[in-house]
């Protein structure tokens, strides 16, 4: 066990995964040489040569659209995207060829590949390197997508990622690569040194696909959550003194319904949280299942706190985040109902 | 140096004249290109430059991109128009690969034929033939070694047929039936065959172009021998992924030959709407420090060379070459639309490149190889055996007989391992 930042846990899960297999190659933009704008990559080049660890041209629809064509061939990329923003030049890739060759060639060729992209905002990156498209990407068959909210998670989960035969949109809250925001923006954070999800596992280490975890025991209500928000929604229990539990739900697709299910169906009561803007977004899917599943259990209507309707604002940031308070009153506002 | 050949118009240089007449620009206005004729007048390919056959030089392969610029901008061919074969790139195929060839493009017509008329009997929705531009995928399979990996658009059923491929399966994939390899799951003619070197056809245009540059790039790095061959048209060079395809195979000496056939339409789109001020498509390639070449896509010889030429650079690892195949499509761009709503009728005829499967069928001649009477005889032979292999495909069903992949088949093959999601909605829809 070390301890890790999210950074860190994320370069450990790959340098495992490039020493453990030949075919794993990691390339994006400023990637190679520098190690990537937030050092995710620092050291690979040096230490792994440069035909597989290696800087690219900016062009997503290029570095996604390479990868593609190097599944194909048997190697395992593990890209960057620079920022989650950054991605759509390359949607057309990922959603037409990467998340359908599998199916569309009845498995002659298939698509092996990592997608890594930080995501999320708090750190006043204005609408061009704050958003959270995984809704973009949960609605595309074929493909999975994860979003980590510690270091633990973000290494076994990138190691089961890389290890996966189909495409994975591995989504990292930038929020989180330092420590475990709690969503008082005004206050420093804890840096994960101190945290116990900092404790990460040396050497390989997997957590599979589809499995999420209980954060925090409860029986007042079920808070779904993931990311930056598994953090943020612990301040709002907390704050309110309210016995929620909370999931993280660390993969989105697959999803883990029956952890879910067992939740709400004890507690009654659900609210949905995420930093993603609220019309079709995830939590509407989380919404239409939980009451699909548990509607007989539940004691008030599901409640869905998330980033407002409106690009991501730059001076606004703190009135656009779905922070503490914000959850606090949708929690009150459930045990009310 | 070498003027760009198709769009320098008179119409173009008179407009430039009177641009800098007057003493004030004149208020702007929107230039949309135009093809040089329309349905009603008479075709007209004159804007066409084609230097007679055997006249352009065949460079060492280690030639630098920019000593070769003029390639980019002129046609190599082979067979004049007396049927010999002539100049630098005249090759060494013997007789019997060139009658080899020979069927290949005469099995790949009448395959088209067949198929052409299946779609109108209902037995399939949709079908694309090759109709004129046969000689570019047939000859050029030719140059390529086992493992080397095509990355195909819809219209290189030739790699197929000359890479050995059953016309069964490609019939039951086209009548998307119980044998359909890809278990009814693509629209007809969007085949794949990882054994045969064929990379699986997306249907979204350009996409490959970029997949083949990485596939390319993953030889080099595991320093395997394979080379990738990427394929588009004319009308898609306009997407992104074209663009991005040339800077990673520039920046990465990828060992992949970029394949543009022009076939002078993207549907009813005239191809200088793709091309713009560009003298070809060809030197797209030179900005990128590619060695850029055009060929004569209707001569067998021709491509062949070319195409040889081109994969020797790419496994000597002296990286990307762009072709482009200057061919025409003869037929509609699909069973979906009607060439006449948008260009002359007689257009084919006036051509000025020939039909292949003639070219190389006189060619034969000439090396007294063949004459009309066997070539009559061969092309009995062949509708015969395409004919019973789709009387084969047939007895294995037709898109609306009861005989097509199972609704179950729908649910596999979206993941490795089918996830909790896919198998309620399995269940749910009772399969």
């Amino acid at each position: 066990m070390t301890r890790r930042t999210m950074i860190e846990a994320i370069r450990d899960a790959m340098d495992v995964m490039m020493s453990r297999d030949d075919d794993v190659v990691v390339f994006g933009e400023d990637v190679g040489y520098f190690g990537g704008v937030f050092r995710a990559t620092q050291g690979l080049q040096a230490k792994y040569g440069t035909s597989r660890c290696f800087d690219t041209p900016i062009s997503e629809l290029g570095i996604v659209g390479v990868a593609v064509g190097m599944a194909a061939y048997g190697l395992k990329p593990c890209v960057e995207i620079q920022f989650a923003d950054y991605m759509y030049p390359a949607y057309d890739q990922i959603v037409s060829e990467a998340a359908r060759l599998r199916y569309r060639s009845n498995g002659q060729f298939t698509c092996p590949l990592v997608v890594r992209m930080p995501t999320g905002g708090g750190i006043f990156g204005g609408q061009t390197h704050s958003q959270s498209p995984e809704a973009l990407f949960t609605h595309v068959c074929g493909i999975k997508t994860v979003v980590p909210s510690n270091p633990r998670d973000a290494k076994g989960l990138l190691i089961s990622a890389i290890e996966d035969p189909d495409p994975v949109i591995f989504l990292e809250p930038k929020r989180l690569y330092n420590g475990p925001f709690d969503g008082h923006h005004d206050r420093p954070v804890t840096p994960w040194s101190k945290h116990d999800l900092g404790e990460v596992d040396d050497g390989h280490f997997a957590i599979p696909l589809g499995s999420a975890a209980i954060r925090r025991q409860g029986k007042a209500v079920t808070i779904l959550a993931y990311g930056t928000m598994v953090h943020v929604a612990e301040t709002a229990a907390a704050e309110t003194d309210i016995d929620a539990e909370i999931i993280d739900l660390r993969t989105l697709l697959p999803l883990d319904l029956d952890t879910i299910e067992a939740s709400v169906k004890k507690t009654g009561r659900c609210v949905i949280v995420h930093e993603a803007t609220l019309t079709s977004g995830f939590g509407a899917e989380l919404c239409a299942l939980v009451q699909t599943r548990c509607f007989y259990h539940l004691e008030a209507p599901i409640v869905r706190v998330a980033g407002w309707d409106t690009p991501y604002p730059h001076a606004q940031e703190w009135d656009y985040f779905p922070g503490p308070a914000r959850i606090g009153r949708a929690l009150i506002e459930t045990l009310e109902a | 140096m070498p003027m760009p050949d198709q769009d320098l118009t008179h119409d173009t240089m008179s407009s430039r004249r009177e641009a800098v007449r007057s003493p004030e620009p004149a208020p702007l206005k929107l230039h949309v290109p135009e093809p040089a004729v329309r349905p009603g007048g008479t075709p007209d390919f004159s804007n066409i430059r084609i230097p007679r056959a055997g006249q352009v030089d065949r460079p060492n392969v280690d030639v630098d991109a920019e000593a070769i610029r003029d390639l980019a901008f002129s046609v190599i061919r082979v067979l004049n128009r007396d049927g010999e074969a002539v100049g630098p790139w005249a090759g060494a195929l013997s007789d019997s690969e060139l009658l080899e060839g020979l069927r290949h493009m005469m099995t790949l017509r009448a395959f088209d034929a067949r198929m052409q008329m299946a779609q109108r009997q209902g037995k399939t929705s949709f079908y694309m033939q090759h109709m004129g531009e046969e000689a570019v995928s047939c000859a050029f399979r030719k140059a390529l070694a086992p493992g080397d990996m095509n990355f195909p658009t819809y219209r290189q059923a030739g790699l197929l047929i000359a890479g050995g491929y059953s016309l069964v399966e490609m019939a039951c994939q086209i009548y998307s039936n119980t044998h359909d390899p890809l278990k009814g799951r693509q629209l007809p003619v969007m085949y794949s065959s990882r054994e045969h070197g064929f990379f699986s056809i997306s249907g979204n245009l350009a996409t490959q172009y970029i997949q083949a540059v990485g596939w390319a790039m993953a030889s080099a790095i595991k320093n395997d021998t394979k080379i990738a061959i990427a394929w588009i048209g004319d009308g898609a060079t306009a997407e992104s992924d074209f663009h991005a395809a040339l800077v990673f195979a520039s920046t990465y000496r990828a060992p992949v030959v970029l394949n543009i056939v022009n076939n002078q339409w993207a549907i009813s789109t005239f191809q200088g709407i793709a091309r713009g001020g560009s003298g070809t498509f060809a030197a797209r390639g030179l900005g990128f420090g590619i060695p850029a070449l055009r060929v004569d896509g209707n001569d067998y010889l021709a491509v062949h060379a070319v195409a040889k030429w081109a994969c020797e650079r790419a496994r000597r690892n002296l990286g990307p070459t762009l072709i482009e195949h200057v061919t025409y499509r003869v037929g509609a761009h699909s069973t979906s639309d009607d060439p006449a709503g948008y260009r002359p009728k007689t257009e084919s005829e006036a051509w000025p490149l020939g039909d292949p499967v003639i070219r190389l069928k006189n060619h034969l001649i000439v090396r007294g190889a063949w004459s009309e009477e066997r070539h009559k005889q061969a092309e009995a032979e062949i509708l015969d055996t395409v004919i019973s292999a789709q009387k084969e495909a047939e007895s294995y069903g037709t898109l609306h007989s009861e005989q097509r992949p199972s609704a179950r088949d729908m649910f596999e093959g979206v993941f490795a391992e089918m996830p909790p999601h896919l198998r309620r909605q399995r269940q749910e829809a009772g399969v």
